[in-house]
Protein backbone atom coordinates (compact mmCIF):
# COMPACT_ATOMS: atom_id res chain seq x y z
CA UNK A 1 0.00 0.00 0.00
CA UNK A 2 0.99 3.58 -0.92
CA UNK A 3 0.62 6.20 2.06
CA UNK A 4 2.17 9.55 0.51
CA UNK A 5 0.02 11.45 3.01
CA UNK A 6 1.80 9.77 5.98
CA UNK A 7 5.14 11.17 7.23
CA UNK A 8 8.38 9.96 9.56
CA UNK A 9 9.49 6.97 9.68
CA UNK A 10 9.84 4.26 12.56
CA UNK A 11 12.33 5.42 15.21
CA UNK A 12 11.46 9.19 14.61
CA UNK A 13 7.75 8.61 15.13
CA UNK A 14 8.36 6.55 18.29
CA UNK A 15 11.14 8.89 20.37
CA UNK A 16 7.77 11.87 19.03
CA UNK A 17 5.54 9.54 20.53
CA UNK A 18 7.47 8.97 24.11
CA UNK A 19 8.25 12.29 24.20
CA UNK A 20 4.74 13.77 24.15
CA UNK A 21 3.92 10.81 26.80
CA UNK A 22 1.53 8.42 25.02
CA UNK A 23 -0.15 6.50 27.95
CA UNK A 24 -1.16 3.29 26.11
CA UNK A 25 0.76 1.00 24.31
CA UNK A 26 -1.41 -1.37 22.42
CA UNK A 27 -4.66 -0.48 20.36
CA UNK A 28 -7.58 -2.87 19.43
CA UNK A 29 -8.92 -1.89 16.52
CA UNK A 30 -13.08 -2.87 16.79
CA UNK A 31 -12.82 -3.00 13.09
CA UNK A 32 -11.94 -4.73 9.37
CA UNK A 33 -11.51 -4.38 6.13
CA UNK A 34 -9.31 -1.43 4.65
CA UNK A 35 -10.07 0.85 7.93
CA UNK A 36 -8.69 -1.43 10.12
CA UNK A 37 -5.66 -1.89 8.00
CA UNK A 38 -5.30 1.25 7.30
CA UNK A 39 -5.55 2.30 11.44
CA UNK A 40 -2.98 -0.64 11.91
CA UNK A 41 -0.59 0.48 9.52
CA UNK A 42 -0.24 4.08 11.81
CA UNK A 43 -0.55 2.21 14.93
CA UNK A 44 2.54 0.18 14.63
CA UNK A 45 4.58 2.86 12.84
CA UNK A 46 4.25 4.80 16.20
CA UNK A 47 5.59 2.03 17.84
CA UNK A 48 2.57 0.49 19.47
CA UNK A 49 1.08 -2.92 19.61
CA UNK A 50 -1.90 -3.19 16.80
CA UNK A 51 -4.58 -6.20 18.05
CA UNK A 52 -7.38 -6.87 15.29
CA UNK A 53 -10.14 -8.63 16.10
CA UNK A 54 -12.18 -10.29 13.39
CA UNK A 55 -15.54 -12.45 12.34
CA UNK A 56 -15.67 -16.05 11.04
CA UNK A 57 -15.92 -14.30 7.12
CA UNK A 58 -12.73 -11.92 7.28
CA UNK A 59 -10.14 -14.73 8.97
CA UNK A 60 -7.97 -14.61 5.66
CA UNK A 61 -8.01 -10.72 4.93
CA UNK A 62 -4.42 -8.60 5.11
CA UNK A 63 -5.55 -6.74 8.39
CA UNK A 64 -5.77 -9.66 10.26
CA UNK A 65 -2.17 -10.89 9.25
CA UNK A 66 -0.59 -7.16 9.31
CA UNK A 67 -1.78 -6.40 13.09
CA UNK A 68 1.07 -7.67 15.97
CA UNK A 69 -2.02 -10.13 17.58
CA UNK A 70 -5.72 -11.01 16.12
CA UNK A 71 -8.67 -12.35 17.69
CA UNK A 72 -11.84 -14.28 16.77
CA UNK A 73 -14.40 -11.99 17.83
CA UNK A 74 -17.70 -14.48 16.31
CA UNK A 75 -19.76 -15.20 13.59
CA UNK A 76 -20.11 -13.16 10.26
CA UNK A 77 -23.01 -11.18 11.19
CA UNK A 78 -22.11 -8.17 11.76
CA UNK A 79 -24.31 -8.31 14.93
CA UNK A 80 -22.62 -11.36 16.62
CA UNK A 81 -19.23 -10.15 16.17
CA UNK A 82 -18.35 -6.01 14.87
CA UNK A 83 -21.32 -4.66 16.65
CA UNK A 84 -21.16 -6.74 19.84
CA UNK A 85 -19.78 -4.72 22.64
CA UNK A 86 -19.37 -7.52 25.16
CA UNK A 87 -17.80 -9.63 22.61
CA UNK A 88 -15.29 -6.18 21.75
CA UNK A 89 -14.68 -5.51 25.38
CA UNK A 90 -13.84 -9.17 26.20
CA UNK A 91 -10.89 -9.54 23.22
CA UNK A 92 -9.79 -6.01 24.38
CA UNK A 93 -9.61 -7.52 28.01
CA UNK A 94 -7.94 -10.79 27.05
CA UNK A 95 -5.20 -9.29 24.71
CA UNK A 96 -4.91 -6.52 27.72
CA UNK A 97 -5.55 -3.60 25.20
CA UNK A 98 -4.94 -0.36 26.13
CA UNK A 99 -6.54 1.46 23.42
CA UNK A 100 -9.46 0.88 21.24
CA UNK A 101 -9.80 2.68 17.68
CA UNK A 102 -13.45 2.35 16.78
CA UNK A 103 -12.51 2.93 12.85
CA UNK A 104 -16.36 4.16 10.83
CA UNK A 105 -19.64 2.34 11.00
CA UNK A 106 -20.22 -0.20 13.19
CA UNK A 107 -19.51 0.31 17.10
CA UNK A 108 -17.78 4.02 15.94
CA UNK A 109 -21.11 6.19 16.65
CA UNK A 110 -22.01 4.54 19.88
CA UNK A 111 -21.80 6.56 22.93
CA UNK A 112 -22.68 3.89 25.22
CA UNK A 113 -19.38 2.03 23.17
CA UNK A 114 -17.32 4.44 23.84
CA UNK A 115 -18.59 5.08 28.01
CA UNK A 116 -18.22 1.37 28.53
CA UNK A 117 -14.58 1.52 27.05
CA UNK A 118 -13.62 4.31 29.11
CA UNK A 119 -15.68 2.71 32.38
CA UNK A 120 -13.35 -0.64 31.76
CA UNK A 121 -10.32 1.63 32.39
CA UNK A 122 -9.17 1.91 28.41
CA UNK A 123 -8.53 5.43 26.16
CA UNK A 124 -11.24 5.93 23.70
CA UNK A 125 -9.62 6.78 20.33
CA UNK A 126 -12.54 9.39 19.26
CA UNK A 127 -14.67 12.39 21.14
CA UNK A 128 -16.23 12.59 24.59
CA UNK A 129 -19.20 10.14 24.55
CA UNK A 130 -21.18 13.69 25.31
CA UNK A 131 -20.31 14.89 21.81
CA UNK A 132 -20.82 11.40 20.35
CA UNK A 133 -24.51 11.64 22.11
CA UNK A 134 -25.54 15.05 21.02
CA UNK A 135 -24.79 14.92 17.41
CA UNK A 136 -25.87 11.09 16.59
CA UNK A 137 -29.82 12.02 17.34
CA UNK A 138 -29.87 14.33 14.09
CA UNK A 139 -32.67 16.42 15.37
CA UNK A 140 -30.59 17.74 18.24
CA UNK A 141 -27.89 18.04 16.53
CA UNK A 142 -30.02 20.40 14.11
CA UNK A 143 -31.14 22.20 17.10
CA UNK A 144 -27.88 22.61 18.39
CA UNK A 145 -25.98 24.02 15.56
CA UNK A 146 -28.91 26.33 15.03
CA UNK A 147 -28.42 27.75 18.51
CA UNK A 148 -24.35 27.64 17.95
CA UNK A 149 -25.12 30.11 14.86
CA UNK A 150 -24.28 27.15 11.97
CA UNK A 151 -27.40 27.62 9.36
CA UNK A 152 -29.59 24.53 9.04
CA UNK A 153 -32.09 23.73 6.38
CA UNK A 154 -35.84 23.97 7.66
CA UNK A 155 -36.72 20.44 9.32
CA UNK A 156 -38.14 18.85 12.42
CA UNK A 157 -37.09 20.82 15.69
CA UNK A 158 -38.90 17.44 17.27
CA UNK A 159 -39.77 13.60 15.74
CA UNK A 160 -42.55 13.46 13.17
CA UNK A 161 -45.02 11.09 15.07
CA UNK A 162 -47.10 9.72 12.25
CA UNK A 163 -47.94 9.96 8.45
CA UNK A 164 -50.26 12.77 9.50
CA UNK A 165 -47.72 14.52 11.23
CA UNK A 166 -45.57 14.16 8.28
CA UNK A 167 -47.72 15.90 5.74
CA UNK A 168 -48.31 18.76 8.09
CA UNK A 169 -44.93 19.87 8.75
CA UNK A 170 -43.86 19.18 5.04
CA UNK A 171 -46.85 21.63 4.42
CA UNK A 172 -44.66 24.23 6.53
CA UNK A 173 -41.02 23.12 5.26
CA UNK A 174 -42.55 23.13 1.29
CA UNK A 175 -41.68 20.39 -1.22
CA UNK A 176 -39.47 18.87 -1.89
CA UNK A 177 -38.39 17.10 1.42
CA UNK A 178 -36.24 14.68 2.59
CA UNK A 179 -37.22 12.11 5.10
CA UNK A 180 -34.33 10.73 7.58
CA UNK A 181 -33.68 8.31 10.28
CA UNK A 182 -32.99 10.55 13.19
CA UNK A 183 -30.37 7.77 14.89
CA UNK A 184 -29.32 7.66 11.09
CA UNK A 185 -26.23 8.79 9.12
CA UNK A 186 -24.22 7.76 5.82
CA UNK A 187 -27.53 9.00 3.93
CA UNK A 188 -28.83 5.23 4.57
CA UNK A 189 -32.67 4.68 4.71
CA UNK A 190 -33.31 8.15 3.70
CA UNK A 191 -35.32 9.12 0.83
CA UNK A 192 -36.53 12.31 -1.02
CA UNK A 193 -40.59 13.28 -1.11
CA UNK A 194 -41.35 15.99 -4.13
CA UNK A 195 -45.40 15.75 -2.80
CA UNK A 196 -47.90 14.73 -0.44
CA UNK A 197 -48.16 11.41 -2.62
CA UNK A 198 -44.68 10.12 -2.24
CA UNK A 199 -44.36 11.41 2.01
CA UNK A 200 -47.56 9.11 2.24
CA UNK A 201 -45.69 6.13 0.70
CA UNK A 202 -42.62 7.10 1.74
CA UNK A 203 -42.92 7.20 5.33
CA UNK A 204 -43.82 4.27 6.56
CA UNK A 205 -41.00 2.50 4.99
CA UNK A 206 -38.68 5.05 6.21
CA UNK A 207 -39.42 4.12 9.81
CA UNK A 208 -39.23 0.31 9.01
CA UNK A 209 -35.75 0.86 7.78
CA UNK A 210 -34.64 3.03 10.79
CA UNK A 211 -35.87 1.16 12.82
CA UNK A 212 -34.19 -1.55 11.34
CA UNK A 213 -30.62 -0.20 10.91
CA UNK A 214 -30.42 2.75 14.07
CA UNK A 215 -32.70 0.63 16.51
CA UNK A 216 -35.04 3.79 16.82
CA UNK A 217 -37.86 4.62 14.31
CA UNK A 218 -38.10 8.37 14.93
CA UNK A 219 -37.97 10.29 11.68
CA UNK A 220 -36.91 14.33 10.82
CA UNK A 221 -38.47 15.83 7.85
CA UNK A 222 -35.99 18.20 6.30
CA UNK A 223 -36.07 20.74 3.20
CA UNK A 224 -34.20 19.12 0.26
CA UNK A 225 -31.94 21.27 -1.74
CA UNK A 226 -31.83 20.41 -5.09
CA UNK A 227 -28.53 20.65 -7.29
CA UNK A 228 -26.64 20.97 -4.21
CA UNK A 229 -22.98 19.48 -3.31
CA UNK A 230 -22.40 17.82 -0.76
CA UNK A 231 -19.34 19.48 0.78
CA UNK A 232 -17.90 18.76 4.28
CA UNK A 233 -14.85 20.34 6.69
CA UNK A 234 -12.69 17.99 8.48
CA UNK A 235 -12.09 19.39 11.70
CA UNK A 236 -9.81 18.22 14.80
CA UNK A 237 -10.33 19.21 18.35
CA UNK A 238 -7.37 19.56 20.33
CA UNK A 239 -6.86 18.80 24.50
CA UNK A 240 -6.26 22.89 24.67
CA UNK A 241 -10.11 23.13 23.43
CA UNK A 242 -9.31 25.05 20.32
CA UNK A 243 -11.05 23.41 17.15
CA UNK A 244 -9.02 22.88 13.85
CA UNK A 245 -10.89 23.47 10.37
CA UNK A 246 -8.62 21.01 8.15
CA UNK A 247 -9.89 22.03 4.43
CA UNK A 248 -12.93 20.74 3.12
CA UNK A 249 -13.88 17.32 1.11
CA UNK A 250 -16.53 17.31 -1.95
CA UNK A 251 -18.89 14.31 -2.04
CA UNK A 252 -21.12 15.11 -4.60
CA UNK A 253 -20.67 12.10 -6.31
CA UNK A 254 -23.87 9.40 -4.55
CA UNK A 255 -25.55 6.88 -6.14
CA UNK A 256 -28.27 5.84 -3.43
CA UNK A 257 -27.13 8.94 -1.46
CA UNK A 258 -24.19 6.63 -0.59
CA UNK A 259 -20.45 8.43 -1.71
CA UNK A 260 -18.80 7.15 -4.63
CA UNK A 261 -16.41 9.66 -5.04
CA UNK A 262 -14.75 12.86 -3.38
CA UNK A 263 -12.22 15.51 -4.31
CA UNK A 264 -10.23 18.11 -2.33
CA UNK A 265 -10.41 20.91 -2.58
CA UNK A 266 -14.01 21.50 -3.92
CA UNK A 267 -14.45 22.88 -7.22
CA UNK A 268 -17.52 24.82 -6.61
CA UNK A 269 -16.37 26.24 -3.63
CA UNK A 270 -15.22 29.74 -3.19
CA UNK A 271 -12.63 30.89 -1.55
CA UNK A 272 -15.13 33.20 0.81
CA UNK A 273 -17.66 30.65 0.89
CA UNK A 274 -14.74 28.10 2.12
CA UNK A 275 -13.66 30.66 4.81
CA UNK A 276 -17.63 30.63 5.79
CA UNK A 277 -17.93 27.05 6.10
CA UNK A 278 -14.71 26.69 8.00
CA UNK A 279 -15.44 28.91 10.76
CA UNK A 280 -18.86 27.56 11.21
CA UNK A 281 -17.87 23.96 11.18
CA UNK A 282 -15.19 25.10 14.11
CA UNK A 283 -18.19 26.82 15.84
CA UNK A 284 -19.79 23.22 15.28
CA UNK A 285 -17.00 21.23 17.23
CA UNK A 286 -16.65 23.93 19.93
CA UNK A 287 -20.42 23.65 20.77
CA UNK A 288 -20.26 20.13 21.83
CA UNK A 289 -16.53 20.17 23.11
CA UNK A 290 -15.11 18.62 20.43
CA UNK A 291 -11.83 16.09 20.64
CA UNK A 292 -10.13 14.31 18.17
CA UNK A 293 -11.24 14.09 14.09
CA UNK A 294 -14.59 14.75 13.02
CA UNK A 295 -16.15 15.97 10.09
CA UNK A 296 -18.96 18.70 9.81
CA UNK A 297 -21.06 17.54 6.59
CA UNK A 298 -23.24 20.67 4.85
CA UNK A 299 -25.17 21.09 1.91
CA UNK A 300 -23.92 23.77 -0.42
CA UNK A 301 -26.50 25.93 -2.95
CA UNK A 302 -23.36 26.52 -5.42
CA UNK A 303 -26.52 29.22 -7.74
CA UNK A 304 -26.70 31.29 -3.98
CA UNK A 305 -22.94 30.15 -2.95
CA UNK A 306 -24.60 29.38 0.82
CA UNK A 307 -24.50 26.22 2.31
CA UNK A 308 -26.73 24.50 5.51
CA UNK A 309 -25.27 22.20 8.36
CA UNK A 310 -26.12 18.26 7.33
CA UNK A 311 -24.94 16.23 10.25
CA UNK A 312 -21.51 15.82 12.12
CA UNK A 313 -19.62 12.74 11.88
CA UNK A 314 -18.14 12.14 15.22
CA UNK A 315 -15.01 9.90 14.44
CA UNK A 316 -12.57 9.24 11.59
CA UNK A 317 -14.20 9.37 7.81
CA UNK A 318 -13.88 7.08 4.85
CA UNK A 319 -12.44 9.77 2.85
CA UNK A 320 -9.73 10.97 5.06
CA UNK A 321 -6.89 10.26 2.81
CA UNK A 322 -7.69 12.80 0.85
CA UNK A 323 -7.41 15.07 3.73
CA UNK A 324 -4.30 13.47 4.32
CA UNK A 325 -2.35 13.77 1.02
CA UNK A 326 -3.00 17.36 0.66
CA UNK A 327 -1.70 18.65 4.29
CA UNK A 328 0.74 16.03 4.55
CA UNK A 329 -0.93 15.14 8.08
CA UNK A 330 -1.38 11.59 9.14
CA UNK A 331 -5.03 12.06 11.02
CA UNK A 332 -4.93 8.54 12.85
CA UNK A 333 -1.64 9.62 14.19
CA UNK A 334 -3.16 12.91 15.21
CA UNK A 335 -6.21 11.17 16.68
CA UNK A 336 -3.89 8.40 18.61
CA UNK A 337 -2.01 11.38 20.26
CA UNK A 338 -5.18 13.63 21.39
CA UNK A 339 -6.66 10.53 22.72
CA UNK A 340 -3.34 10.11 24.76
CA UNK A 341 -4.15 13.93 25.81
CA UNK A 342 -0.86 14.89 24.07
CA UNK A 343 -0.16 17.75 21.49
CA UNK A 344 -0.55 17.36 17.40
CA UNK A 345 2.42 15.99 15.36
CA UNK A 346 2.15 18.93 13.81
CA UNK A 347 2.19 23.00 14.44
CA UNK A 348 -1.76 23.82 14.68
CA UNK A 349 -1.04 26.92 13.53
CA UNK A 350 0.79 26.49 10.51
CA UNK A 351 -0.97 23.55 8.03
CA UNK A 352 -1.35 24.48 4.39
CA UNK A 353 -3.70 22.50 1.65
CA UNK A 354 -1.35 21.42 -1.42
CA UNK A 355 -2.38 20.97 -4.55
CA UNK A 356 -5.16 18.88 -5.43
CA UNK A 357 -7.09 14.72 -4.42
CA UNK A 358 -9.36 12.76 -5.71
CA UNK A 359 -10.67 9.42 -4.03
CA UNK A 360 -12.52 6.62 -5.78
CA UNK A 361 -14.50 3.92 -3.59
CA UNK A 362 -13.44 0.91 -5.49
CA UNK A 363 -16.98 -1.02 -4.93
CA UNK A 364 -17.60 -4.87 -5.63
CA UNK A 365 -20.58 -4.11 -7.75
CA UNK A 366 -22.07 -3.94 -10.94
CA UNK A 367 -20.61 -0.65 -12.80
CA UNK A 368 -24.65 -0.33 -14.66
CA UNK A 369 -26.64 -1.06 -11.81
CA UNK A 370 -24.75 -1.02 -8.73
CA UNK A 371 -25.77 -4.20 -7.56
CA UNK A 372 -23.79 -6.24 -4.94
CA UNK A 373 -21.27 -8.64 -6.30
CA UNK A 374 -19.88 -10.36 -3.67
CA UNK A 375 -17.32 -13.42 -4.81
CA UNK A 376 -13.95 -15.08 -4.65
CA UNK A 377 -10.95 -12.44 -5.87
CA UNK A 378 -8.91 -14.30 -8.28
CA UNK A 379 -6.88 -11.33 -9.26
CA UNK A 380 -5.84 -8.66 -7.25
CA UNK A 381 -3.04 -6.09 -9.05
CA UNK A 382 -2.95 -2.71 -7.48
CA UNK A 383 -1.53 0.72 -9.36
CA UNK A 384 0.87 2.57 -8.53
CA UNK A 385 3.22 5.67 -9.00
CA UNK A 386 3.67 9.17 -8.32
CA UNK A 387 0.56 10.93 -5.96
CA UNK A 388 -1.29 7.23 -6.15
CA UNK A 389 -2.40 6.02 -2.19
CA UNK A 390 -4.32 2.56 -2.31
CA UNK A 391 -5.95 1.65 1.01
CA UNK A 392 -7.82 -2.05 0.08
CA UNK A 393 -9.28 -3.83 2.49
CA UNK A 394 -8.12 -7.27 0.02
CA UNK A 395 -6.37 -9.24 -1.98
CA UNK A 396 -6.17 -12.07 -4.48
CA UNK A 397 -7.83 -15.25 -2.98
CA UNK A 398 -10.04 -13.24 -0.48
CA UNK A 399 -13.52 -13.54 -0.74
CA UNK A 400 -15.87 -10.93 -0.63
CA UNK A 401 -19.19 -11.55 1.82
CA UNK A 402 -22.58 -10.63 1.69
CA UNK A 403 -22.16 -9.67 5.21
CA UNK A 404 -20.95 -5.40 4.82
CA UNK A 405 -20.35 -3.59 2.86
CA UNK A 406 -19.14 -3.31 -0.79
CA UNK A 407 -16.27 -1.24 -0.08
CA UNK A 408 -12.90 -3.18 -1.41
CA UNK A 409 -10.50 -0.09 -1.21
CA UNK A 410 -10.10 3.42 -1.77
CA UNK A 411 -8.05 4.70 -4.89
CA UNK A 412 -6.56 8.33 -4.41
CA UNK A 413 -4.60 10.36 -6.59
CA UNK A 414 -2.50 13.68 -5.43
CA UNK A 415 -1.47 16.39 -7.93
CA UNK A 416 -0.03 19.56 -7.75
CA UNK A 417 -3.29 20.94 -9.20
CA UNK A 418 -6.96 19.60 -10.21
CA UNK A 419 -6.29 18.36 -13.91
CA UNK A 420 -3.11 16.40 -12.22
CA UNK A 421 -4.95 14.51 -9.93
CA UNK A 422 -7.58 13.54 -12.35
CA UNK A 423 -4.66 12.19 -15.18
CA UNK A 424 -3.06 10.34 -12.29
CA UNK A 425 -6.40 8.77 -11.24
CA UNK A 426 -7.43 7.98 -14.65
CA UNK A 427 -3.78 6.11 -14.92
CA UNK A 428 -4.54 4.08 -11.98
CA UNK A 429 -8.29 3.29 -12.22
CA UNK A 430 -6.65 1.73 -15.91
CA UNK A 431 -3.76 0.54 -14.00
CA UNK A 432 -6.13 -1.59 -11.23
CA UNK A 433 -6.69 -5.35 -12.10
CA UNK A 434 -10.05 -6.68 -10.38
CA UNK A 435 -10.85 -10.05 -11.08
CA UNK A 436 -13.75 -12.36 -9.26
CA UNK A 437 -16.59 -10.00 -8.30
CA UNK A 438 -17.53 -7.39 -10.38
CA UNK A 439 -16.46 -3.95 -9.62
CA UNK A 440 -17.35 0.04 -10.01
CA UNK A 441 -13.82 0.58 -11.71
CA UNK A 442 -15.27 0.73 -15.43
CA UNK A 443 -17.71 3.24 -13.44
CA UNK A 444 -14.89 5.13 -12.26
CA UNK A 445 -13.28 5.57 -15.27
CA UNK A 446 -16.63 6.57 -17.51
CA UNK A 447 -16.74 9.26 -14.46
CA UNK A 448 -13.24 10.62 -15.35
CA UNK A 449 -13.82 10.79 -18.99
CA UNK A 450 -17.36 12.23 -18.74
CA UNK A 451 -17.44 16.12 -19.59
CA UNK A 452 -19.81 17.06 -16.45
CA UNK A 453 -17.40 15.61 -13.97
CA UNK A 454 -13.80 17.23 -15.53
CA UNK A 455 -15.70 20.83 -15.82
CA UNK A 456 -15.88 20.39 -11.59
CA UNK A 457 -19.72 21.60 -12.31
CA UNK A 458 -21.42 18.56 -10.81
CA UNK A 459 -24.14 18.21 -8.16
CA UNK A 460 -25.20 15.26 -6.21
CA UNK A 461 -27.39 13.93 -9.08
CA UNK A 462 -24.31 13.93 -11.19
CA UNK A 463 -24.32 9.87 -11.02
CA UNK A 464 -28.52 10.16 -12.34
CA UNK A 465 -27.12 11.74 -15.12
CA UNK A 466 -24.64 9.40 -16.23
CA UNK A 467 -27.33 6.58 -15.35
CA UNK A 468 -30.93 7.83 -16.82
CA UNK B 1 -43.36 -21.29 -16.52
CA UNK B 2 -41.42 -18.47 -15.59
CA UNK B 3 -38.61 -18.76 -12.59
CA UNK B 4 -37.23 -16.37 -10.44
CA UNK B 5 -33.51 -17.03 -9.68
CA UNK B 6 -31.09 -14.86 -7.40
CA UNK B 7 -28.81 -12.28 -9.29
CA UNK B 8 -26.40 -12.66 -6.06
CA UNK B 9 -25.11 -14.39 -2.72
CA UNK B 10 -27.91 -12.47 -0.68
CA UNK B 11 -29.73 -13.14 2.75
CA UNK B 12 -33.32 -13.01 1.89
CA UNK B 13 -34.92 -10.31 4.17
CA UNK B 14 -38.48 -10.52 3.94
CA UNK B 15 -41.24 -12.70 1.66
CA UNK B 16 -43.41 -10.28 0.46
CA UNK B 17 -45.85 -12.21 -1.63
CA UNK B 18 -47.09 -15.50 -0.51
CA UNK B 19 -48.08 -18.85 -2.58
CA UNK B 20 -51.10 -18.98 -4.45
CA UNK B 21 -50.86 -15.13 -4.90
CA UNK B 22 -51.96 -13.53 -8.60
CA UNK B 23 -48.97 -11.46 -9.33
CA UNK B 24 -48.22 -8.76 -11.96
CA UNK B 25 -45.12 -8.17 -13.91
CA UNK B 26 -42.58 -6.12 -11.74
CA UNK B 27 -44.15 -6.86 -8.47
CA UNK B 28 -42.01 -7.65 -5.34
CA UNK B 29 -41.88 -11.41 -4.55
CA UNK B 30 -38.96 -11.42 -1.98
CA UNK B 31 -35.87 -8.58 -0.75
CA UNK B 32 -33.26 -9.58 -0.36
CA UNK B 33 -30.24 -7.78 1.72
CA UNK B 34 -26.50 -7.84 0.42
CA UNK B 35 -23.91 -5.67 1.36
CA UNK B 36 -26.26 -3.51 3.53
CA UNK B 37 -28.21 -3.58 0.37
CA UNK B 38 -32.03 -4.34 -0.04
CA UNK B 39 -32.41 -6.01 -3.43
CA UNK B 40 -35.75 -6.42 -4.23
CA UNK B 41 -36.69 -9.90 -6.34
CA UNK B 42 -39.63 -8.45 -9.17
CA UNK B 43 -41.60 -11.26 -10.73
CA UNK B 44 -40.72 -10.93 -13.90
CA UNK B 45 -44.26 -11.95 -15.95
CA UNK B 46 -47.47 -12.13 -14.85
CA UNK B 47 -49.41 -15.37 -13.28
CA UNK B 48 -50.14 -17.09 -10.23
CA UNK B 49 -47.21 -17.71 -7.78
CA UNK B 50 -46.95 -21.70 -7.62
CA UNK B 51 -43.95 -22.04 -5.62
CA UNK B 52 -41.92 -20.48 -3.57
CA UNK B 53 -38.63 -21.49 -2.78
CA UNK B 54 -36.73 -19.33 0.25
CA UNK B 55 -37.88 -18.42 3.24
CA UNK B 56 -36.70 -15.30 5.56
CA UNK B 57 -33.45 -15.47 7.24
CA UNK B 58 -32.20 -17.96 4.59
CA UNK B 59 -28.88 -17.38 2.17
CA UNK B 60 -29.13 -17.84 -1.25
CA UNK B 61 -26.52 -18.76 -4.03
CA UNK B 62 -26.12 -16.86 -7.12
CA UNK B 63 -28.50 -18.75 -9.36
CA UNK B 64 -30.47 -20.15 -6.83
CA UNK B 65 -34.42 -20.32 -7.30
CA UNK B 66 -36.39 -18.28 -5.46
CA UNK B 67 -40.17 -18.58 -7.09
CA UNK B 68 -42.29 -19.97 -9.70
CA UNK B 69 -44.72 -17.97 -12.13
CA UNK B 70 -47.22 -19.85 -14.35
Amino acid sequence: MKAEGETGGAPEASRRHSERGIQFESVLVANRGEIARRIIRTVRRMGLRAIAVYSEADAGLPYVGEADEAVPIGPAPAAGSYLDVGGVLGAARRTGAAAIHPGYGFLAESAEFAARVIDAGMTWVGPPPSAIEQMGDKINARNLMEQAGVPVAAGSKEPVADVGAAVAEAARIGYPVMIKAAAGGGGIGMSAAANEAELRAGFETARTRAERFFGSSDILLERCIERARHVEVQILGLNDSRVLALGERDCSVQRRHQKVAEETPSPGVTPELRARMLAAAIRAGEAVGYRGAGTVECLVDTQAQDFVFLEMNTRLQVEHPITEMVTGIDLVEQQLLIAAGGETSFDPTGVTNNGHAVELRVYAEDPRRFLPSPGVITEWSEPSGPGVRVDAGYAAGNEVTPYYDPLLAKLCAHGSCRDEALQRARDAVAAFRISGPKTNLPFHAELLESAEFASGRYDTSVIARLRP
Amino acid sequence: MTEVRAEMVANVWQVVASEGDEVADGDTLVILESMKMEIPVLAEAPGTLTKLAVAEGDVVQEGDLIAVIE
